[in-house]
């Protein structure tokens, strides 16, 4: 006769919101998320932006004046170290989704990335050209 | 598209921040811009495809970090982008 | 050969007796070229025979002994114990039910497996007598990468949205759906897609990367995910667009 098999499975629960703490891989990936939020935020301030300068001059010359301001300065700071930070990451990731295969191997990770570097550097130099930047 | 634009778009008002405001962002030559209609459609495909890759950035993140309610979720980060998007559409049709 | 004492902490649950699973303690005398799973078999052998665990070639191709490894998702029969100081720390492999001591239970990811239709599913049948399916290097090449998956789960175990969401096929399914869908004798995408683009597919990767740093073979299933987004998204603006043409 046949010992009646118990099975018991154990189930481990994951933390559901502090999960990402467990190990530094996912706190870089919740870092990556998070500089999102900055790039959200930059885009609704040229939303406003926008608003202020339909609005005409004067209301537009205020809004210039509050960009001068310590903390619009900060978040400046901020925004650009995050795009940044967003910029590398996604581009050191692109040659994932994008093999280029040519016969049998296919071209290196840091050639698909180094193209957008390439392509993100002159896009930049020639928009802040034509804006006046420099 | 952000990983392309946003950062030169940050150090452009950045710069504007610092007193070195960029030609562009002077009232005539931003007005005149964003009066042409090349210039419309320039602002508003960079702001509704940058607040729309955020909403869904932000739909996944808020997923997981424990807000289970996804349909809710999407629904107001999409709505959010959307509206913003309008808002960005109208003010720019009034310049 | 020189010896050092080893000190584990190994996770245990006996289903019949535990409410709950908890460390017991071991010293281990190994040698310096073992394996965590040498010091388990030595365990097994000499100090406790109730450590139930799964392992078989001990040499990284099987993907039997996959378990966590001071909280990394490792095959122990690659994971060295002279590359660890003080106690090494050894459950079972994180998000799979534990059915006794290490051993999981994987019933859900055999049958995600099935679900993706790992075989071929040749675009033109040919009977036997016409001969081989004949295919180039290079279209070999496409293909051959994700064809190296020992089923070890360590991907499972490392993805944090296969933790969050037990629904989620998982990157070696889906990895294995694109081994398919690249391989050129293949013509069974659409038979895959099903599954593959469903919420529950590959929509549910975030892109957190971390099946691919584990992964013991370089399968690189985080690329794989991401070309099947790209793949299905296209696919769904075609036969939105473009209704007319044929899958």
């Amino acid at each position: 006769m046949a010992e009646k098999v118990t099975r018991r499975p154990y189930v481990r629960e994951v933390p559901r919101v502090l999960w990402f703490l467990r190990h530094p891989r996912y706190v870089r990936y919740m870092v990556r998320e998070v500089t999102c939020l900055f790039i959200g935020a930059y885009t609704l301030l040229m939303v406003v932006g926008l608003q202020r300068l339909s609005e005409g001059r004067a209301s537009w010359e205020a809004f210039l004046e509050m960009l001068r301001s310590p903390w619009s300065i900060a978040f400046h700071a901020l925004a650009l170290g995050f795009s940044l930070y967003h910029t590398v990451t996604w581009f050191n990731l692109t040659p994932k989704a994008l093999p280029v295969q040519v016969g049998e191997s296919f071209l290196p990770d840091r050639v698909v990335a180094g193209a957008h570097y390439a392509a993100w550097a002159l896009l930049s130099l020639v928009l802040l050209k034509l804006a006046g930047a420099y | 598209m952000t990983a392309f634009l946003t950062p030169a778009l940050v150090t452009l008002t950045l710069l504007a921040g610092l007193g070195y405001v960029p030609d562009v962002l002077a009232y005539e030559r931003l007005h005149a811009f964003a009066a042409h209609w090349l210039g419309k459609v320039a602002l508003i495909t960079v702001i509704f495809l940058s607040l729309w890759s955020v909403a869904h950035r932000l739909r996944i993140t808020l997923y997981d970090i424990g807000v289970r309610a996804d349909r809710g979720v999407a629904a107001a980060v999409y709505s959010a982008a959307g509206l913003a998007s309008i808002a960005a559409a109208v003010f720019l049709f009034r310049v | 050969m020189s010896e050092r004492l080893v000190e584990l902490e190994v996770l245990r649950y006996n289903p019949e007796t535990d409410s709950e699973p908890h460390f017991q303690h071991y010293s281990v005398a190994c040698r310096e070229e073992w394996v965590v799973l040498d010091a388990l078999n030595q365990v097994k052998e000499n100090i406790d025979a109730t450590l139930s665990y799964r392992w078989s070639c001990h040499m990284a191709v099987c993907g039997s002994c996959g378990m966590m490894i001071n909280g990394e998702p490792k095959l122990a029969c690659k994971s060295f114990v002279r590359d660890y100081d003080g106690v090494i720390r050894v459950e079972p492999l994180a998000h799979f039910p534990i059915e006794r001591d290490l051993v999981t239970v994987i019933d859900d990811f055999m049958a995600k497996l099935t679900r993706v239709k790992p075989y071929l599913i040749p675009k033109n049948a040919k009977a036997v007598e016409e001969g081989e399916y004949r295919q180039t290097p290079e279209e070999l090449k496409r293909y051959k990468q994700y064809t190296l998956c020992i089923n070890c789960m360590l991907c499972y175990a490392a993805c944090p949205e296969y933790g969050l969401i037990p629904k989620f096929i998982g990157p070696a399914a889906i990895s294995m759906a694109h081994r398919y869908n690249q391989d050129s004798r293949d013509g069974g995408r659409a038979a895959r897609q099903e599954e593959i683009a469903a919420t529950e597919g590959v929509w549910e990767c975030s892109f957190t990367g971390a099946c691919s740093e584990v992964c013991p073979e370089h399968v690189d299933p985080a690329a794989a995910l991401q070309q099947v987004k790209i793949a299905s998204t296209i696919d769904w603006f075609k036969e939105h667009l473009m209704p007319w043409l044929k899958k």
